[in-house]
């Protein structure tokens, strides 16, 4: 099938703002939009830029907006969009070239809440041991791929300064995680007003997130288990 | 771009003004569904607004549960509305001296509303009124 696919381009060197280019291209329905954009640079146009490595919905790298989405190129199918596919880079980041984006925000966020594991406990002799129940507080949160779809899907993440739902995300990972213990910490971290008060519960994350995480739902567990500690 | 630092080796932040915001968001919230379908009920479903007279209001406030029950909804839906207020400029309003005079503007007017509001429920006298009504009728 024929599709037109129209990209925003940027180029810092000669271009002022960004513009949009529309290629037509011969896509099969089960093809992926990363299947339509690597055709375009490797047959019509070598210059358009986009990051993209394993393909397969796991590295997190070919988060792009489609059709004003955030989605991973590699996930959506052409079927699904139907002939007219329009592609942007994800909002809310400085964009480099094309879809293209400064990621490096993103990630300080991330690292902020210390996003490993901490026991400083001596380890036992094998090792720390954890049931089923355990484990399945914080699974949904494990899942996380760092793609920066939810985070740059939130509206206030586009105004404001804050750690967003990602980063909100791998401190649940470890804040609910029974081995951890650097939840004084880390509930520090994110009780600021800069921390995970700054969620208005949109929804956004949780619609954007293409590994299926209930994004919202694990920020509102942070919420409550600082008010919880708190009081 | 200002992130959000680890707190190495410092105490944790005190106040925690921002959590207990969120937290009377949510009771607030909840209680004045209740509150306002009780006041929709009343004024505009059970009795109509063409019944709602000076006197439906002094018979009504001569109890003290009606007066708590308005004032508690007063109080409730002015800080409530505030606080989403607050948060609009927060998000949204980045100059310094805006951001200023917007949150003062959004206090001094909750503060003057929730006084004036205070200072009708409390001292609201029906004896007075009716004794009004009376001699004007």
């Amino acid at each position: 099938m024929l599709v037109t696919v129209r990209v925003q381009r940027f180029n810092p060197e000669t271009d002022s703002k960004p513009y949009y280019q529309e290629y037509t291209v011969e896509v099969e329905p089960t093809d992926r939009v990363l299947d339509a954009l690597n055709y375009i640079k490797w047959y019509h146009d070598g210059t358009l830029t986009f990051r993209r490595s394993c393909a397969h919905g796991v590295c997190g790298s070919d988060a792009m907006r489609i059709n004003g989405r955030n989605r991973l190129a590699c996930k959506v199918l052409i079927k699904d969009l139907g002939p007219k596919i329009t592609v942007e880079p994800l909002l809310g980041f400085r964009i480099i070239r094309d879809l293209v984006v400064d990621m490096e925000p993103f990630f300080a966020q991330y690292r902020a809440v210390m996003p490993y594991l901490i026991n400083d406990e001596p380890p036992p002799v094998r090792e720390r041991l954890q049931s089923p129940e355990e484990r399945e507080l914080y699974d949904d949160t494990t899942k996380c791929i760092l793609c920066a779809c939810c985070t740059s899907a939130c509206p206030i993440f586009w105004t404001t300064e804050w750690l967003g739902p990602a980063a909100i995300v791998n401190a649940h990972r470890f804040l609910f995680d029974s081995r951890d213990r650097a939840t004084e910490e880390r509930l520090a971290i994110l009780n600021q007003k800069f921390g995970v008060w700054r969620c208005r519960t949109i929804f956004n994350c949780t619609e954007a997130c293409p590994r299926g995480i209930q994004v919202t739902n694990a920020i509102e567990q942070v919420k409550r288990r600082i008010l919880f500690e708190q009081s | 771009m200002a992130t959000v630092r680890p707190h190495v080796g410092r105490e944790r932040p005190s106040g925690g003004f921002e959590l207990y915001s969120w937290y009377f968001f949510r009771l607030s919230g909840l209680l004045l569904i209740f509150l306002a379908i009780g006041h929709v009920v009343i004024m505009h479903v059970i009795n109509t607004v063409d019944e709602i007279d000076w006197q439906f209001v002094a018979d009504r406030w001569n109890s003290p549960f009606w007066r708590a029950y308005d004032w508690l909804m007063l109080f409730l839906a002015l800080l409530h509305g505030l606080n989403g207020a607050r948060l609009a400029v927060d998000d949204y309003i980045r100059p310094q001296g805006w951001r200023i005079l917007a949150h003062s503007v959004l206090w001094t007017l909750a503060i003057v509303f929730l006084i004036i509001g205070s200072i009708a429920v409390l001292t609201f006298d029906p004896t007075r009124f009716q004794a009004i009504a009376h001699a004007g009728g």
